[in-house]
């Protein structure tokens, strides 16, 4: 059966509707940090902003820190409500999307730290297209699934799901140009390679985002379509299943 | 009890109960409806107890029947040993199948149906006898005298039953001296006597303390292995823990019949949804 984003109220033990909502609250509290990480990031990046960079690095404890809140508060749930169905799928939901959320901050914070590394040893002659670009899509991505998460937007969360694979498409053919790049000219092998690394992070968080997607699918429709082929997925296939 | 033979209605909800095959259903009931006289001031007035309730029982699985108060879970597991017989005034219709055999017809062998379907009810009720003579009692009854095989039937069931082990060394002790958990589990011991291929169980653990549940819970997934378990309880929890199917019953309706797993993460009905996560109906 369906659920819809209020459908966790109207339990018969009121303060079960708060620490239901305090789990969502607090899920989608983190997203919103883990999406500045991103952001800030990708910033101090394109700009060369090395002040920012180091924010975002020693912020990376704060994300941290709210995993473990939030993984404890649904330890406590899980220990002394006994969730059934949409609720368990809930807090289910939202242990697996920490998990998610943690990497995607560890994944900007490792674009920061390469950003910082190329402040510090010279910019790539090449790259920052590709980087700009792959970034706005996975923000995008990441954004979209969030979102998804706080109205239990399982189409949304298909878009997601479909973008997925353009992005590995874009990363696969920047690693290429890149390759052919370093082969030509083995002095700028370093920087570049700084390049590559925050390719690879940014792949790596569309992939995040991608299982966040899965996650509100599982949460709304009760059907796991992790291991799946999820690029083609359609509305009336999660019905089906 | 009257019986009628009224055309059945059409199913008003849809049931998505597990597909199988003929052979492995022990017990059924098809569009099968009961009425019962309440007395309401000084007049009697007809309630309906149960609502064209179609559900295929699956052999040596353990079913659990859950919902609200009221709602005719433990009315239907009634009338799967014709307890409802008890009362002259209800009214059945529609049709309960022991292997395809209807129960409710006519020149049907009450006692013999109910060594066939055993049940165990929520108040321990063990007779005012030793241990030995509770379980010795149903095979007494069907002429079985030989000392040496009581004996050993006796030790068989108690150990069946878990409770061996406890009461092996006081078995010509009062029965009335066990603990509620203990005398729970002597009289399921007294009905495994029998050799019931059904088990018909009425909130068997709701007056019991947490370690003689589990117990119990322990025993009825023991059992499956030789015999069909049905269980009425409350505990949506115990439900969860000791059955492979469970129906959901309101107002008199099977709503929803599915297997456990599935029922308690991804139930099809908003009905059921409410009621197993707490939530107003």
């Amino acid at each position: 059966m369906d659920i819809t984003s209020d459908s966790h109220g109207k339990h018969i033990s009121e303060q079960f509707n708060h620490e239901l909502d305090a789990l969502k609250t607090h899920l989608l509290a983190m997203g919103g940090l883990v999406e500045k990480q991103l952001q800030d990031a990708v910033t101090a990046l394109l700009e060369g902003d090395s002040e920012t960079a180091t924010r975002v690095r020693d912020n990376d404890k704060a994300v941290n820190d709210m995993q473990l809140k939030i993984d404890d508060e649904c330890t406590r749930v899980l220990a002394r409500r006994q969730p059934a169905a949409s609720d368990l799928r809930l807090v289910l939901a939202v242990i697996r999307a920490t998990s998610d959320l943690e990497r995607i901050g560890d994944e900007s914070s490792k674009i920061a730290r390469n950003a910082i590394s190329l402040v510090e040893n010279g910019q790539s002659p090449r790259g920052m297209v590709e980087v700009r670009h792959l970034s706005q899509h996975v923000r995008s991505m990441v954004r979209d699934s969030l979102t998804a998460f706080a109205r239990f937007d399982t189409d949304l969360a298909l878009k997601v799901l479909r973008e997925d694979a353009s992005v590995d498409l874009e990363y696969q053919s920047a690693m290429r140009s890149l390759m052919t790049f370093m082969m030509e000219d083995a002095r700028q092998i370093t920087p570049v390679l700084n390049v590559m690394w925050i390719l690879r992070a940014l792949e790596r968080i569309g992939d995040h985002a991608d299982n966040l997607a899965e996650y509100v699918i599982f949460l709304v429709k009760g059907v796991d379509v992790r291991h799946t082929d999820t690029h083609d997925l359609k509305p009336q296939d999660l019905d089906k299943k | 009890m009257r019986r009628d033979s009224e055309q059945p209605k059409p199913q008003l909800f849809l049931q998505e109960t597990p597909a199988r095959p003929a052979e492995d259903i022990c017990l059924e009931t098809r569009h099968l409806s009961l009425d019962y006289q309440a007395r309401v001031g000084k007049e009697n007035q007809t309630r309906r107890a149960l609502e064209d309730v179609s559900l295929q029982i699956a052999r040596k699985r353990v079913t659990a029947f859950i919902g609200p108060s009221g709602c005719g879970k433990s009315s239907l597991l009634r009338t799967f040993n014709r307890m409802t017989d008890l009362d002259e005034q209800s009214r059945l219709s529609g049709k309960v199948l022991l292997e395809g055999e209807d129960i409710h017809a006519r020149g049907v062998d009450v006692p013999m149906l109910r060594r066939r379907i055993g049940m165990v009810f929520q108040t321990p009720n063990p007779f005012p006898m030793s241990v030995y003579e509770n379980v010795a009692f149903g095979l007494r009854l069907v002429g079985e005298n030989d000392k040496r095989h009581l004996d050993d039937k006796v030790e068989s069931c108690l150990r069946s039953a878990a409770l061996w082990e406890e009461v092996k060394d006081r078995l010509h002790d009062s029965a009335l001296g066990l603990s509620g958990g203990q005398q729970q589990r002597l009289v399921i011991a007294r009905t495994l006597a029998v050799e019931p291929e059904v088990l018909l169980l009425d909130e068997p653990a709701s007056a019991l303390d947490p370690i003689s549940t589990l117990k119990i819970e322990e025993l009825i997934r023991s059992l499956r292995s030789r015999l069909t378990l049905i269980i009425v309880t409350h505990n949506m929890q115990q439900a969860a823990r000791v059955s492979d199917d469970t129906a959901f019953l309101h107002e008199g309706r099977l709503v929803e019949f599915a297997p456990t797993d599935q029922l308690f993460t991804n139930p099809r009905r908003r009905q059921t949804e409410d009621y197993i996560t707490g939530r107003f109906g």
